[in-house]
């Protein structure tokens, strides 16, 4: 069985997917999200990280079981879980297998076909970085072209996805950005929920610790409350009943 | 022959049963009961008199916030009828009775011990009247007095270590709840009758058993009609049946009152009340003579009674037990072994006093937790907790084949059946330095004094396990024999010169005794073995070769995040612990239970603890109750919460194992709603994990360091510590602190 590179588990998340979740952060991922507060899970070296096999995971998570009820379950997020496809498969598979129900938070770009891990997703967390391909690569220092066969492959497949979009001042925050998103939102399928982050500073602290300069130095947090409206507005606008 | 007539209008409209010919309150609930699966939405708001009433006495608590006392009666000494019948605001109270004559006055009472009283009166300012002290002194003897003549010496080198503290040994044990029901649905004079009626029973050879229990059913009579004629004071007929929702609120009320006036126990609890008080209320809204304003009304003025609900205590007293509380705590909810759930409308009326009244730290709202319980109560329960952080919640499926489906919660989190069962309270042992004992060969890390003998002292470089864990076992044999010896000493004097006859008259005549011993430090202890076992601990020596310090190199499993390793640990030591006490028979045949709580007493534990092998310091907090210590709990909430839950209650700490959680708002959910269904969840979750307690805040840390600086700002703000609620600018500060430092669980 393949073993999955682990940065860590955090055991109670309740805002990443629907009801009480535990969080599986796997490490590694290729993009370099000038916002990202994770630095600590790209690399796929982590002397701190843990190798669980997926049955190693799902005794972990058979133990906040009685806490999901109806709703939770477990989220696969991290880093960027679809880099390690085998153990991810496998993972969702056992975790389908024995009731819990999927999540996956991703962005979207994975090393091929997804086919075989969104068989036992049963919701997408679907981080869309940017619509447009330069905005795409001014964010990440990438191509959108996997992000966007990967969306191709849900949409086929008619997974639910819940969008997540990182709003951060100067970058993505104007009026003009918003709409051309609302506009892109609008010609995608199975949406059951838009979720617009204000950007915040929590990670700044890790990039200190790893000496690394932080690309967005200076750059405020946004109000937790200053995208309420834009959020009702796009739940009420792209979301295809 | 029994004097209340069957046919009588105080019992029309209500299901026969046993409960009509001899005392048993539960079979009436159980007969007459409605149980409600619905929602809050018929809840009415507060009243133009409760809120006239309220405001009144909202202002005297902050005041009394800010003076710490608004006065004490230095005349008279407690006692079921010392004091004439005080008001807050005469013809707007529905419901009447204060423990003095006036609001928050405090009652002074002699008979835990004069030294006490004395110093609890003098941090305030105010002197005995001399005359009342020189008789007291001269012809009574205290309960204090009578322990410490019978005190051995190894009891008094082990309290003056801080190896035993908080012991109830210089103020009243508490912990015993009458079942004041049965006062509004029998009157006075039908309890007396009966009482009367085991007198008589108890004749036979004059054992010492006989002897003592025949005066205290004397005691209990004279107390009853005491009770009767105190609230005959306020124009109250308890002798005879309450014909009404209202009398039968403002009954029990005087019940619980006579208790109050006569004994300042630490933790004077109400029961579990509301079911039964649902009863009358819906036989009146019924038969049209109450509607729902009117019912909140009774349940709001009764419950701004309770939250006046004052004892004098003394500075030592308020360092173990913070902020002033009283413990007056009411178990809501829980289901019935019939599978019908037990809660009513009135258990929403009474959580809903925290909107009408605001939040507030008394009563001690706690919800006996079921998985069976309605999913509306359960969720408004959350939202409750949410908006207030003044709830509590403990596992009614763990506790419900122990106690049955009418007990109730004393203090923080000890189960007895009402009326059945009452507890000699036994503080608790400090585990943490009883492992310091274990590697300093007895001797005390902070005095140098031997207080357990016959340890060898440990010389290694680096500790070995099973060198540790074995002196260890010796050092835990020895205070658990120690410390049941000491607490048959304090409740044999208890009994002797502070009997609570007001209560024990509301107890069946033959009683069952809980013992409850208590355990501090868990986590320590868990993490400390877990640091020797896994990682390398060298000692830091004195001269005396007494371990000041520690070093540890490499890392060891903690306690809090699920992992067997260590929480294997905890559970061997509790498990341990509570077999050794069981060894050693108790007074009066008591029962022995064990829990792990603190109450704030974590703090002044740390003070007097030297640094310990997991890495904590000298004079640093424990962990409250068997909380995780603080920023240890590294995977998040419910491997926290996983860890705590595998201390095992039946059989082991079945006093109860007490967990504070407190978690960031944003952090439950993004919006009400999920907030909501999310703590919902996790309550099913933990108690399904067979957990015991879990006190929930909901909020900032922000909040509470902004409270610290600003304490004007604040002058109500409650949080939930260790079983209890408290106003958080009353805690002392060092207790602020630790609150402060504690694991909030955020968003990731």
């Amino acid at each position: 069985m393949t073993k999955g590179l682990i940065h860590s588990i955090e055991s109670m998340g309740l805002v990443d997917g629907p009801g009480i979740r535990t969080v599986v952060f796997l490490q590694g991922c290729r993009l370099r999200c000038r916002y990202c507060h994770n630095p600590d899970t790209w690399s796929m070296q982590n002397p701190k990280a843990i190798m669980l096999s997926p049955e190693e995971l799902l005794q972990k998570l058979s133990r906040f079981r009685n806490y999901y009820g109806k709703t939770g379950g477990v989220t696969f997020s991290g880093g960027e879980p679809l880099l390690q496809p085998e153990f991810l498969q496998e993972a969702l598979a056992f975790c389908k297998k024995a009731g819990i129900h999927t999540c996956l938070d991703t962005a979207g770009c994975g090393l091929g076909d997804d086919t075989k891990i969104l068989q036992n997703t049963d919701l997408i967390l679907m981080d869309i970085k940017h619509h447009t391909k330069e905005g795409y690569e001014k964010i990440t220092g990438h191509s959108p072209d996997a992000s966007l066969r990967f969306l191709d492959t849900a949409m086929d497949m008619g997974i639910p996805m819940w969008i997540r979009h990182v709003v951060v001042p100067g970058l993505t925050d104007s009026e003009e950005h918003l709409i051309g998103l609302e506009a892109y939102l609008r010609t995608l399928r199975n949406i059951q929920r838009i979720d617009l982050l204000p950007y915040h500073t929590m990670g700044v602290h890790k990039y200190a610790a790893m000496k690394i300069p932080y690309p967005l130095d200076g750059v405020p947090a946004l109000d937790s409350h200053a995208l309420d409206t834009w959020n009702k507005r796009l739940n009420r606008n792209c979301i295809q009943p | 022959m029994m004097s209340i007539d069957v046919n009588c209008t105080a019992w029309k409209g209500f299901h026969t049963g046993e409960w009509r010919h001899l005392v048993n309150v539960r079979n009436f609930i159980q007969k007459n009961y409605t149980p409600y699966e619905g929602d809050s939405s018929f809840l009415a708001p507060i009243s133009p008199k409760t809120k006239k009433v309220w405001e009144k006495s909202e202002a005297l608590i902050i005041e009394e916030v800010k003076k710490g006392i608004i006065d004490v009666e230095t005349n008279i000494v407690s006692g079921i009828n010392n004091f004439a019948p005080g008001y807050i605001d005469r013809e707007n109270e529905v419901i009447v009775g204060l423990q003095t004559d006036a609001p928050l006055k405090r009652i002074v009472n002699l008979y835990g011990g004069m030294k006490m009283a004395t110093s609890a009166l003098e941090q305030f300012g105010y002197t005995l009247n001399p005359e009342v002290a020189e008789n007291f002194h001269r012809y009574r003897k205290t309960h204090n007095e009578g322990v410490f003549d019978a005190y051995p010496e190894r009891t008094r080198i082990a309290r003056n270590a801080g190896l035993l503290t908080g012991l109830p040994d210089a103020y009243g044990r508490g912990r015993i709840i009458g079942d004041y029901r049965r006062v509004p649905l029998y009157g006075t004079d039908f309890l007396i009758e009966q009482k009367k009626l085991d007198l008589q029973m108890m004749d036979g050879p004059m054992t010492e058993d006989r002897i003592r229990l025949r005066e205290e059913v004397q005691m209990q009579i004279r107390a009853l009609k005491e009770m009767t004629d105190m609230a005959a004071q306020y124009g109250c007929d308890i002798s005879r049946p309450a014909e009404n929702a209202k009398e039968a609120v403002q009954n029990l009320y005087m019940a619980y009152l006579a208790g109050i006036k006569e004994n300042n126990g630490a933790a004077t609890s109400l029961g579990r009340t509301a079911t039964f008080l649902d009863i009358y209320i819906q036989r009146d809204i019924e038969n049209g003579v109450l509607d729902e304003l009117g019912a909140q009304e009774l349940i709001d003025q009764f419950v701004i009674k309770l939250r006046l609900v004052r004892h004098l205590r003394t500075p030592e007293y308020n360092e173990l037990f913070g902020g002033d509380p009283t413990w007056v705590t009411e178990a809501l909810g829980g289901m019935g072994i019939d599978g019908r759930t037990q809660v009513t409308k009135n258990t929403f009326r009474y959580l809903h006093t925290l909107t009408n009244l605001g939040t507030a730290p008394e009563p001690n709202l706690t919800v006996l937790w079921s998985n069976h319980l309605p999913e509306n109560f359960k969720n408004y329960c959350s939202k409750m907790s949410i908006q207030t952080d003044s709830i509590q919640y403990e596992n009614d499926d763990l506790m419900r084949p122990v106690y049955g489906d009418d007990y109730s919660i004393a203090c923080c989190v000890s189960a007895m059946g009402v009326g059945k069962q009452m507890q000699f309270f036994g503080a608790r042992a400090n585990l943490a330095k009883s492992l310091l004992y274990a590697i300093n060969g007895g001797i005390d890390e902070k005095k140098g004094i031997m207080v357990v003998p016959n340890i060898e002292q440990d010389q290694d470089e680096v500790l070995d396990f099973k060198k540790v864990l074995g002196n260890y076992k010796k050092v835990l044999s020895y205070v658990a024999e120690l410390y049941v010896d000491t607490i048959n000493i304090i409740h044999y004097m208890h009994d002797k010169y502070a009997y609570e006859s007001s209560q024990m008259a509301l107890h069946d005549t033959i009683v069952e005794r809980l013992a409850a011993f208590g355990i501090a430090g868990i986590s320590i202890v868990a993490d400390s073995l877990s640091a020797i076992k896994f990682a390398k601990v060298r000692p830091i020596r004195n001269e005396q070769g007494i371990a000041i310090d520690f070093e540890i190199e490499g890392d060891f499993p903690k306690y809090g995040n699920d992992d067997d390793r260590v929480d294997d640990l905890a559970v061997e030591i509790a498990s341990y612990f509570s077999a050794e006490l069981k060894k050693h028979p108790l007074y009066r045949n008591g029962i022995h239970t064990l829990s792990a709580l603190t109450i704030t007493s974590n703090v002044m534990y740390g003070k007097k603890t030297g640094a310990t092998p997991d890495g904590r310091k000298d004079g640093e907090p424990f962990a409250p109750g068997a909380n995780p210590m603080h920023g240890r709990d590294q995977n998040g909430a419910l491997a926290s919460l996983n860890s705590v839950a595998k201390i095992p209650y039946r059989n082991i700490c079945q006093d109860g194992v007490s967990n504070t959680f407190s978690i960031v708002p944003n952090a439950l959910g993004k919006t009400e709603a999920e907030r909501i269904t999310n703590l919902t969840s996790i309550l099913d979750g933990y108690f399904l994990q067979g957990a015991h307690h879990l006190n929930v805040n909901v909020l900032n840390r922000q909040l509470l360091m902004d409270a610290l600086e600003h304490p004007e700002q604040y002058p109500t703000l409650t949080i939930r510590v260790s079983g209890y609620a408290v106003n958080f600018s009353r805690l002392s500060r060092d207790q602020q602190l630790e609150v402060i430092k504690r694991t909030f669980h955020k968003a990731i």
